[in-house]
């Protein structure tokens, strides 16, 4: 094994520079180091301006995202020695605006995750003394996959069409909106699909399926989407055949 | 709150419907007068026995569904294919008049065929 491997960083600082570049650092590589692990050594031994977003280093908060060599991945769980013997490209999400080096702007996905109530509608809440919602293993089964979701935005950026359009509403809040649609306390399906059945939402997707390639959580976002044009389908139909029924 | 009339859901089930139609059938159809006929692996019937068995309402409707939603199958995907592929959104309307529109005359002139086929 080598002792240290190149990596180069994209390097955007705008008070001093117009255009991103990239810097070359000299990485010692140590067993089992992962990524985010090198830029912190960039940070702590090479050049503290270096600028990342990271927070948990275990595959969970969502905030470590970067391209690495091209790839959307979270650089806390991809190996530098599955990259030698280099040089290691990274360089912040695609499809992001950059505010500084490998940090983007993600005000847009917020905006859009926000669009789609991730959380539990109801209509009337129940008095807390009428006890829980129960739910079954089989109803907890029906939504899990989509609740692992992190929120890295890794589909976003490995989803062409995002880039292409940028209003398209985009994977993970699709299978967010999944994720709550399918719970059985939820009762905020049809004010979720007034946001998704616009072309923005998700009629945008043309099933690339490039987000369940990069998903680190296996969301399926792709599964997912193709799940709601199903049910928005069959709640056109509906709507269109039974005028009359209660909405 | 209803769904927003988008007409999407329409085009979207009859991409859905052509893509199933021709996934289960063209091939059986395909295999049948394109290599099992020639082969000689059997044998197949005189054209005129064809027409009779066209001639059945049923067999009519079934080819019509399968010839009117492959058209629409392929419409949809062209029109994606040059709505995101050769990034021409702007065009939206005049891409989806062009396609649909192809489809859906090529689907009438082959309901003409099938049914005047005497």
């Amino acid at each position: 094994m080598s002792d240290t491997v190149t990596m180069e960083v994209l390097r955007y600082r705008p008070e001093e520079e117009t255009e991103p570049t990239y810097e070359s650092f000299e990485v010692p590589v140590q067993p089992e180091w992962m990524i985010l692990d090198g830029l912190n050594h960039i940070k702590d031994q090479l050049d503290g301006s270096l600028s990342y977003r990271w927070a948990c280093r275990m595959g969970v908060c969502g905030s470590c995202g970067m391209l690495v060599n091209g790839r959307p991945v979270l650089t806390c769980a991809t190996y530098m020695e599955s990259l030698l013997p280099g040089p290691i490209r990274v360089e912040p999400l695609r499809g992001f605006p950059v505010i500084r080096d490998l940090v983007g702007d993600i005000t847009d996905f917020m905006g859009k995750l926000a669009a789609v109530k991730p959380y539990i509608v109801r209509e009337e809440e129940k008095p807390v003394e009428e006890g829980e919602y129960l739910q079954t293993p089989e109803e907890l089964a029906e939504y899990k996959q989509y609740s692992m979701c992190i929120n890295c935005m890794l589909c976003y950026s490995a989803c062409p069409i995002y880039r292409i359009e940028p209003d398209f509403i985009g994977p993970a809040a699709i299978a967010l909106a999944q994720r709550y649609n399918l719970d059985s306390r939820d009762e905020g399906a049809q004010e979720r699909m007034d946001v998704l059945s616009q072309h923005a939402g998700i009629w945008g997707c043309t099933l690339v399926g490039e987000c369940s390639e990069v998903c680190p959580k296996d969301v399926d976002p792709a599964g997912a989407i193709q799940r709601y044009k199903v049910s928005a389908t069959v709640d056109f139909f509906k709507s269109v055949l039974m005028p009359w029924r209660k909405e | 709150m209803r769904a927003r009339r988008s007409r999407e859901p329409i085009l979207w089930a009859l991409f859905g419907g052509g893509g199933m139609m021709a996934a289960l059938f063209l091939p059986v159809l395909l295999g049948v007068l394109l290599v099992a006929a020639p082969m000689g692996w059997i044998e197949l019937v005189a054209f005129a026995d064809l027409q009779v068995l066209v001639r059945n309402p049923l067999v009519r409707l079934g080819l019509f569904g399968l010839v009117f939603l492959s058209f629409f199958h392929w419409a949809h995907r062209f029109r994606y294919t040059l709505y995101d592929g050769l990034q021409l959104s702007h065009l939206n309307e005049l891409i989806a008049i062009l396609t649909y529109g192809v489809a859906t005359a090529l689907s009438l002139t082959a309901g003409y065929l099938l049914w005047s086929i005497g």
